[in-house]
């Protein structure tokens, strides 16, 4: 084993319970609310009110609800984390370069030349913390020799804590064994009667490494302030996102595509520099008077600038006169996925024949909008026109009812060849022509004997029901209520028809 | 200078001939349909690059359901009612079909795109389309091998196939379940005078096409002693 090199001098920013903190600023949600960020039904962060009531990282998603009632349990993700970090550590880079992200939530620098720049460490820190005091987050910083003694520091930091050079195992030495982050070592080290960090460090480096093996070993130095991991800057990542601003505001869909078209293609032109396509694409706009509109684009292959000047019109005629009301001042566009360029390369011999089905399906999509080419896909639910969920062409399938439940209520083969989106108002009458009813006992009023379709009057041949259909009953915006019935008429045709409180429709067609 | 008569081929043989090059690379890309519509047919299939027209949206799936099954990608313009479940029931292939619901005043433009690499595009007419404009997408669609399906009038189709004497079973008075539909599937096509008629159950109780002999209607219940 090479020997240990000695610790550098770091400065760690820490941003407690920052999965926390990454989904307030997501959801832009008030800082007040008991927050708890759950991973495999255990708590991994939870907000300043929940700590108040008793909840704790570690501890059992029931026993966390059991505690504090009014909890709000989110669930973790690991990419809002790094997300939310990334401005941070944008902003850190612009007042001190080569930081290391550590993990999201914590970040280490060399602090020997910010410390020279700014006069000091305490200074250095400050200029840092003073940088990102309005991105929020609450960080602290910690100045110590290594990464591990640092990080200790800005936990104990108030918002700052400078360990002077040379005093990591002063500093550490009353430390608890848990701070090393070892779950084993936390359990161990306490039976054996080893409490605190200095009483790990001062034990005998071989006797840890017959008992512990070389992570013990490692964490032995740590305790000891001999954290020999240098700080690894990060290279900073390409700016591929692009943006536009108009100089005055837009008011013209064909304008702003008109505009937009060159940042378009500066966008995909950075991206192929990068080797990397744009799969999934977030367009942002924002309007003088403060509207903003943002939205994820799918494509089934990549977008290439045309594409991409598509969505932003879509987007824009989809918002005119709802979200935005006022002349447009600007349009982001960001990567939310990329791929290899290499997989999206056309073919030696041309490009397959799904890739021509893609070309001429977009070119129907840019001259009718993006709802103008459809698959239809099959969700769940009880009514037929529901069930049947159009996608947009590019678009990844969203069922807002899962297809694979048994849904009771819902009709066997054969279907419905023709499904009306909108039903249609009909009139079904007795042989007298009275309108039949169902009464509260799901009894028929009459005979069907007559379907009246606009001016059309089919006599009916054989009709079956009522199937009473009642969903949401609960809740009063979306209950839904009717008696299903399919007749045939003697013409050949036979119809599904449902009877509500507003009378008969025609759900669909049997043609 | 004199023409001997004997050198000059007949008009037969030219036939032939015209016949074999216009039609040789075409008969072998027949589109598939269901066996107990291909006798009916005069190629036993439907003939790229002609139009057919179709009444009735059961009869539509049908056509559309064995190219899907044999993995080509299917358009359908200007049908928003189209039943989606249906579809499937009767074997057509929900991600290999594209639809232009509300093509608008632009529909023919859309056949026309939707042509060249579709090989096969259903489509209901918006308004009277007009003579020049269907010998145009008719240039198209022979072209570039696609099969147009017309649910509405059109100027020149290969065949027409319609739905005559339906009948539905499994319906009671006030009870049952329609279990299927006995139809007279009738082609008539440009080239026979009178039409073929098929006897089919379409949709049967899966929803699909079927051969077999229909069932017997909904069974009486009469008083008894």
């Amino acid at each position: 084993m090479p020997p240990a090199a000695a610790p550098t001098r770091c400065l760690v920013l820490w941003f407690p319970d920052w999965p926390v903190t990454a989904w307030r600023l997501a959801e832009d949600a008030p800082p007040a609310d008991a927050v708890a960020v759950v991973e495999a039904n255990e708590v991994v962060a939870c907000s300043t009110a929940a700590y108040g009531e008793g909840v704790h990282p570690g501890q059992r998603r029931r026993e966390a609800q059991a505690r504090c009632p009014e909890l709000r349990v989110v669930p973790a993700d690991r990419l809002r984390d790094e997300r939310q970090f990334a401005p941070l550590v944008d902003r850190v880079e612009q007042v001190a370069p080569g930081v290391q992200v550590v993990r999201p939530g914590l970040a280490a620098l060399r602090v020997r030349g910010p410390a020279r720049y700014y006069g000091g460490e305490r200074q250095a820190a400050t200029a840092l913390l003073d940088g990102l005091d309005d991105l929020g987050g609450g960080g602290r910083a910690g100045v110590a020799d290594g990464i591990f003694t640092a990080e200790q520091a800005a936990r104990d930091a108030d918002p700052i804590l400078v360990v002077p050079g040379g005093g990591s195992a002063d500093f550490l030495a009353p430390l608890p064994v848990s701070r090393l982050g070892d779950a084993e070592l936390a359990g161990l080290l306490p039976r054996l009667g080893i409490k605190r960090l200095g009483d790990f460090a001062s034990m005998d480096a071989r006797q840890v490494r017959d008992r512990f093996g070389d992570r013990g070993v490692r964490l032995h130095d740590l305790a000891g302030g001999r954290d020999s991991r240098p700080v690894t800057a990060r290279t900073p990542p390409p700016e591929l996102a692009r943006q536009i601003e108009f100089e005055p505001a837009l008011t013209l869909a064909d304008q702003v595509a008109f505009s937009v078209r060159a940042t378009a293609e500066d966008f995909v032109a950075g991206l192929a520099a990068a080797n990397l396509v744009c799969t999934e694409l977030r367009v942002h706009l924002l309007a003088e008077e403060g509207e903003h509109c943002e939205r994820v684009w799918l494509h089934p292959a990549c977008f290439d600038a045309a594409a991409v000047v598509d969505r932003v019109r879509w987007q824009l005629q989809a918002a005119a006169g709802t979200v935005i009301g006022s002349g447009l001042v600007r349009v982001r566009l960001e990567p939310v996925a990329v791929d290899a360029i290499s997989h999206h390369a056309a073919g030696l011999f041309g490009a397959g024949a799904d890739e021509k089905v893609h070309h001429v399906l977009s070119r129907v999509q840019a001259m009718l909008g993006h709802e103008g080419v459809v698959t239809p896909t099959i969700g769940g639910g009880r009514w037929l026109a529901e069930r049947q969920v159009l996608v947009p062409w590019g678009d990844r399938a969203v069922l807002p009812r899962p297809a694979g439940r048994p849904w009771p209520g819902s009709l066997p083969d054969p279907l419905p060849a023709t499904v009306f989106a909108d039903r249609r108002r009909v009139e079904v009458t007795d042989a007298n022509g009275a309108r039949v009813g169902v009464d509260d006992r799901l009894l028929l009023t009459g005979t069907p004997a007559v379907l009246a379709i606009g001016a059309a009057r089919l006599r009916l041949a054989g009709w079956a029901g009522p199937w009473p259909v009642a969903e949401h009953g609960w809740d009063p915006a979306r209950a839904t209520a009717g008696c299903r019935f399919q007749v045939a008429d003697d013409t050949g045709g036979a119809w599904l028809l449902v009877l509500d409180a507003d009378g008969w429709w025609a759900e669909g067609r049997y043609d | 200078m004199s023409v001997r008569a004997a050198e000059l081929p007949s008009r037969d043989a030219l036939q032939q001939l015209v016949r074999a090059k216009a039609g040789t690379a075409k008969v072998h890309h027949l589109v598939p349909v269901h066996p107990a519509l291909a006798p009916l047919l005069p190629d036993g299939g439907l003939r790229p690059g002609a139009a057919y027209s179709v009444t009735g949206g059961a009869l539509l799936l049908t056509l559309l359901a064995e190219p899907s099954a044999a993995g080509s990608w299917c358009g359908v313009v200007g049908v928003p009612e189209l039943g989606a479940e249906a579809a499937r029931s009767a074997g057509v292939a929900l991600d290999r079909i594209a639809l232009v619901p509300q093509p608008g005043e632009r529909w023919l433009s859309v056949v026309a795109a939707l042509a060249e690499v579709l090989p096969v595009v259903a489509v209901r007419p918006a308004g009277r389309v007009r003579d020049a404009d269907a010998a145009r997408l008719a240039a198209r669609l022979r072209e570039r091998s696609c099969v147009l399906l017309v649910c509405g009038d059109w100027p020149r189709v290969e065949a027409r196939l319609a739905v005559d004497e339906a009948r539905w079973e499994g319906l009671g008075e006030g009870h049952g379940y329609l279990s299927g539909r006995d139809v007279v599937v009738s082609v008539a096509t440009r080239s026979t005078a009178t039409p073929r008629h098929v006897r089919l159950v379409l949709p049967d109780a899966t929803g699909r096409l079927s051969a077999k002999a229909p069932g017997t209607g909904p069974v009486e219940l009469r008083a008894v002693g």
